[in-house]
């Protein structure tokens, strides 16, 4: 199974295996991973479940929708490299992907 | 102090089936929501948005969703404090006292809670200074815009409601729209406004940019705002207004003494009953083996807390159980002769 790396804002990790298929939000939820809400559970419909992913994983990425960037602009503290979870799939390719939790979801 | 059967708190869809639930039983409920209209998360998130899982309904949008549970329980003539969140539950005996922050008290024997994730609320700024011009001259909604007549005007966000009030308060004050992105979300109509005034210098646009500080001690005296090259630049503000929508907080629930279960209230599957007798919890916020967080499973939730509901509003009668196509009592209920 592909291996997911969730980090904090203080560096603390956790790696954890998570069946493809899923997103990495639900991933983190299973798992009770800190730091990702997912308030609407995965509709697209409110941005807590936003991470910031590693430079160099950020451009394999499938792009995001508009309606993604839109909810990121209600993020907090939205960068560059700011992703919605529970838009991203988990797939072979991803095995290895790390991603960062913001200082807080709201 | 206003007494009924049941208080239902949370006016999304499950919150409003509770109303037709109770209602076809005799019993009178009142719905209370922190919005400033029924629906939920279905009007908030998503009114636009195609829900293809409801029995029997192909498709529906949350609006339109809403708009029909609205008509269903129209006989029942269920009275709604909406703008209102529930602060304090506390018992009486064999009733419960619900407290809101507007002051109003309603005493009932049942209450349901039907909260989602909890309360909407604006989502504020992140600058710790922020909190202290909050509601002074940092705002998070436009209420009464005489107050910002002949100001300078700073307003974040990308989407319909910042481009919005930027069109509306450009008449009379001068405004800076600031987003993190160069892209704008809105209508195309209020899009192309919103270049003409730019061109007329009406309003200034700061883009991809972000809040980095807000400088002033008994008022706002300016703003900076950092740039993604990291470049800074102050903006000389009296007020600032925020849109960054709205985000969903459990609030004063957690302290009800309710058993929980991460954000959500541990029921049983049976009535849906929580650890304090007469407290019902249904939809996104209840929390059972095999849970899940559909509308549907939400509406059998209420359809079985309802019976609970009815033989502690009614201690001394029999529940029957009916069917709505064959009851002469429940037609009169719904006004159907």
């Amino acid at each position: 199974m592909p291996k997911i790396t969730y980090k904090d804002k203080d560096g603390n990790s956790k790696t954890i295996e998570v069946e493809k298929g899923l997103t990495v939000m639900e991933g983190a939820i299973q798992n009770d991973i800190p730091g990702i809400d997912a308030d609407c559970g995965g509709s697209m419909a409110c941005s807590t479940c936003h991470v910031y992913v590693e430079e160099k994983w950020f451009d394999k990425l499938p792009k995001a929708e508009d309606a993604e960037v839109d909810m990121i602009d209600m993020a907090y503290d939205p960068k560059k490299n700011s992703r919605l979870s529970c838009q991203l799939i988990v797939t072979n390719e991803l095995d290895g992907l790390i991603v960062t939790t913001p200082e807080k979801q709201s | 102090m206003k007494k009924t059967d049941v208080i239902i708190i949370g006016a999304g869809p499950v919150g409003l089936f509770a109303v037709h639930q109770l209602g076809i039983k005799g019993l009178k409920s009142v719905v209370i929501d922190n919005l400033d209209k029924a629906g939920g998360q279905c009007i908030e998130l998503y009114p636009d948005k195609p829900i293809y899982d409801i029995p029997a309904v192909p498709e529906c949008t949350g609006e339109e969703l809403t708009k029909k549970l609205l008509q269903q329980i129209k006989p029942f003539n269920t009275e709604f404090f909406l703008n209102e969140r529930v602060e304090e539950v506390k018992q009486d005996k064999e009733n419960w006292i619900v407290k809101t922050n507007n002051k109003n008290e309603l005493s009932a024997p049942n209450i349901v809670i039907a909260g989602g994730v909890g309360s909407f609320e604006p989502r504020k700024l992140a600058v710790k200074e922020a909190e202290k011009f909050e509601e002074k001259f940092l705002f998070y909604a436009v209420k009464d815009k005489e107050k910002f007549k002949n100001k300078n005007i700073s307003i974040f966000g990308g989407g319909d409601s910042a481009l919005d009030w930027a069109l509306e308060l450009s008449k009379f004050s001068k405004i800076h729209l600031i987003h993190r992105r160069d892209e704008f979300r809105g209508a195309p109509h209020t899009l192309s406004e919103i270049k003409k005034l730019e061109k007329e210098g009406k309003i200034i646009l700061k883009t991809p940019c972000q809040l980095d500080s807000i400088e002033g001690n008994d008022k706002i005296n300016s703003i900076t705002v950092k740039f993604d090259d990291g470049k800074t630049e102050q903006i000389k503000t009296d007020i600032v207004l925020s849109f960054f929508g709205l985000i969903m907080k459990l609030g004063p629930i957690a302290e009800w003494g309710l058993n929980m279960n991460k954000k959500t209230i541990e029921v049983n599957a049976e009535n849906f009953e929580t650890n304090k007798k007469g407290i019902f919890a249904v939809g996104d916020i209840c929390s059972y083996p095999g849970k899940l967080k559909l509308i549907l499973s939400g509406f059998h939730e209420v359809a079985l807390a309802s019976v609970a509901c009815f033989k502690r509003a009614r201690p001394n009668e029999k529940y029957r159980f009916e069917f709505t196509t064959s009851s002469k009592t429940i037609q009169n209920r719904l006004g159907k002769k």
